[in-house]
């Protein structure tokens, strides 16, 4: 395994933290990349595989935690890039689409 | 073989209106784990793969009926059948022998294990969205029900329905559902309620046999099994009458109503949930005059975004008629996990309404700012619940005024809304003309309970809570005569307007707005067209 990680952080602004929506948009997110997609919260140690809702939703992550983003693969620097993007941008909140 | 039994009558809640009739089928409800021994492991697999396919085609099916709230826990669970680290352990242990059913049920077990040990509320309510998507996968692994064991024109009868069976079912060739528990409320009724199946739930413990013809009355949520041929006979006149009624509230539905003498009389509708609006036509009404808003709080308080991208989906439908937005009016008989005070010896004299988003400023201020952003967009209005001395709506009016002053110093779009209230409180409809209300709005559900004393579900004393109580009555007729004095609109948002019985004496007590159900539309204009409105002249707007 040639371990080049890309890697990125950002920080979640949602007042209730990383819940069900914004964790199935990460998801989603993720999938469209061939690259492997890791996150984990600042403190944490493990990576998790930003892939799976169900493993995104158990990291809990709050109010103002700073996601610690990472990818290896052909598209991981643009795989890194979205995911930050998107949590930058709060999730695109919006209850339509 | 015993003799057939006598007729016998039950009577339920209606959920979904109605009239159907036909033999009774028992459906026993719940997932079973399909027992014995594994298939081949190309067979489980197959099974397992097909289950997870209806699964996702069950999901997007409903999160098409689904409440904003409700999407997005099917989405979750949608998000869940794709999720390898979920089911990649299941094809494997399927591989390895295992039948699906227990592959599955294991790898989520786990899971849910995971989910409840995290402590915490949000995680809990994920942990039954993973059960829920446990039942429906293992209830697909079963077959589901095979449709073509029911006769045609069958009734189902059930304990209760989960949506998966309900989907799985086909109404077109059956006659309607009777559920012995259930709930008005359940994600069955909603359903029913949009594919017109006609549902009575709450039935208790009905002696119901298989194949008992059953006369499923779901306008009054009677059921009559086995009747004789004089109830028949009533029960088809009914059925009918109200097909006629029907198709008469139909033909008014999209036309301005009238009362008979020419008085011209505004008509809004409720909205209890956002997705409501997805299906009804603007059209048919002038406004709304009631948005519940407690469907944006039902896991906890959403976010301001959130909230002003509802409101505005409300503002654009209505298409320029005014929009009633009322603030959260949880506590009494709606607690809300987090917010409401727990434990109070008597809620409905509690904190509740105003009394509670006084006491959760920051709740309210989100919400405040949300509407005060889509006010910028039409003609939205801000009532406020339980308001019963003028300070509490002063308060509101100086906290809405902070709100459009704040966003406007972030240079954010908002306009300051008209702010009226809720007359459900005796003490404010004998007092209404102190109140600086934009308008008023009278609950009528509660200001009878207040009233009367009564709880609207308190057994044996229906003969108390009726809306014609000259002392009820009286209170409206106050409320009217503020408003008139004021100069200011004044509606009535209960249950009561939305019940054609109740229009000719409303009338009569001045009031000139109703706001009911969407499906009561029809029906109520029809009443207004045949009622008079005295002491009123006709005049044009």
């Amino acid at each position: 395994m040639s371990e080049a990680w890309q890697t990125g952080s950002a920080v979640i602004r949602d007042a209730t933290g990383l819940h069900a929506r914004p964790a199935v948009k990460l998801t989603k997110l993720a999938k469209r990349f061939e690259a492997r997609v890791e996150i984990r919260r600042e403190a944490g140690e493990t990576w998790i595989n930003a892939k799976s809702p169900s493993a995104v939703m158990k990291l809990k992550a709050p109010h103002l935690a700073r996601l610690e983003i990472r990818a290896s693969g052909d598209d991981a620097p643009a795989a890194v890039a979205a995911l930050r993007d998107l949590i930058d941008r709060d999730f695109d909140d919006s209850t339509e689409g | 073989m015993t003799a057939p039994k006598a007729e016998r009558r039950f009577a339920g809640r209606p959920a979904a209106p109605g009239f159907g009739l036909g033999p009774a089928v028992r459906l026993e409800s719940g997932p079973v784990d399909a027992v014995g021994e594994a298939a081949s492991p190309e067979e489980e697999r197959g099974r397992f793969d097909a289950a997870l396919a209806a699964s996702a085609e069950q999901l997007s099916l409903l999160s098409d009926d689904a409440d904003v709230l409700g999407a997005e826990i099917l989405e979750f669970q949608l998000a869940l059948i794709e999720d390898d680290e979920l089911i990649d352990p299941v094809c494997e242990a399927i591989a390895d022998g295992a039948t699906a059913a227990a592959a599955w049920r294991a790898r989520l077990d786990e899971e849910i294990a995971d989910y409840r040990a995290a402590e915490d509320d949000y995680m809990a309510a994920r942990a039954s969205d993973l059960s829920d998507l446990r039942d429906r996968v293992l209830a697909n692994m079963n077959g589901g029900i095979e449709a073509a064991d029911l006769p045609d024109g069958a009734v189902i009868v059930a304990e209760d329905l989960t949506p998966s069976t309900f989907l799985s079912l086909d109404w077109k060739r059956l006659s309607g559902a009777v559920l012995l528990a259930g709930s008005s409320t359940s994600h069955a009724a909603i359903l029913a309620r949009s594919r017109g199946v006609p549902m009575v739930v709450d039935l208790g413990d009905a002696d119901i046999d298989e194949g008992d013809l059953l006369a499923v009355d779901a306008a009054t949520g009677a059921v009559i099994a086995a009747p004789t041929p004089g109830t028949l006979a009533d029960f088809n006149a009914r059925r009918t009458a109200d097909e006629e009624l029907n198709a008469r509230a139909a033909e008014r539905m999209a036309r301005p109503a009238r009362t008979g003498d020419g008085v011209p009389i505004r008509v809004l509708v409720n909205v209890n949930e956002i997705t409501e609006i997805d299906r009804l036509s603007p059209q048919i009404c002038d406004g709304v005059g009631l948005t519940r808003t407690e469907f944006l709080f039902s896991e906890g308080a959403p976010s301001e975004q959130r909230q002003y991208e509802v409101y505005r989906r409300l503002v654009a439908w209505a298409e320029g008629r005014p929009v009633a937005i009322r603030t959260l009016d949880a506590g009494g008989d709606k607690p809300l996990p987090g917010i409401t005070v727990d434990g109070e010896s008597n809620p409905f004299l509690g904190v509740r309404g105003v009394r509670l988003s006084l006491k959760h400023r920051e709740v309210f201020v989100s919400q405040l700012r949300a509407l005060a952003r889509a006010a910028s967009l039409g003609p939205l209005k801000v009532m406020v619940p339980m308001v019963s001395v003028p300070e509490e709506l002063t308060t509101v009016r100086q906290l809405l005024r902070e709100a459009v002053a704040a966003l406007h110093a972030e240079g954010v779009t908002a306009r300051e809304p008209a702010l009226g209230m809720m007359v459900e409180v005796p003490a404010a409809a004998l007092t209404a003309e102190d109140f600086a209300a934009d308008f008023y709005s009278i609950g009528s559900n509660d200001l009878i309970q207040y009233t009367m004393a009564v709880a609207r579900d308190a057994a044996g004393l229906g003969h108390l809570t009726a809306g014609d109580n000259p002392a009820v009555m009286e209170l409206i007729r106050r409320t009217v005569a503020a408003g008139r004095a004021r100069g200011v609109e004044v509606s009535l948002c209960g249950d009561m307007a939305s019940k054609p019985e109740h229009v000719a004496p409303l009338l009569a007590a001045g009031l000139t707005t109703f706001s009911v159900a969407p499906t009561a539309v029809g029906r109520i204009k029809l009443a207004i067209s045949e009622a008079r409105a005295p002491g009123r002249e006709a005049r044009a707007g």
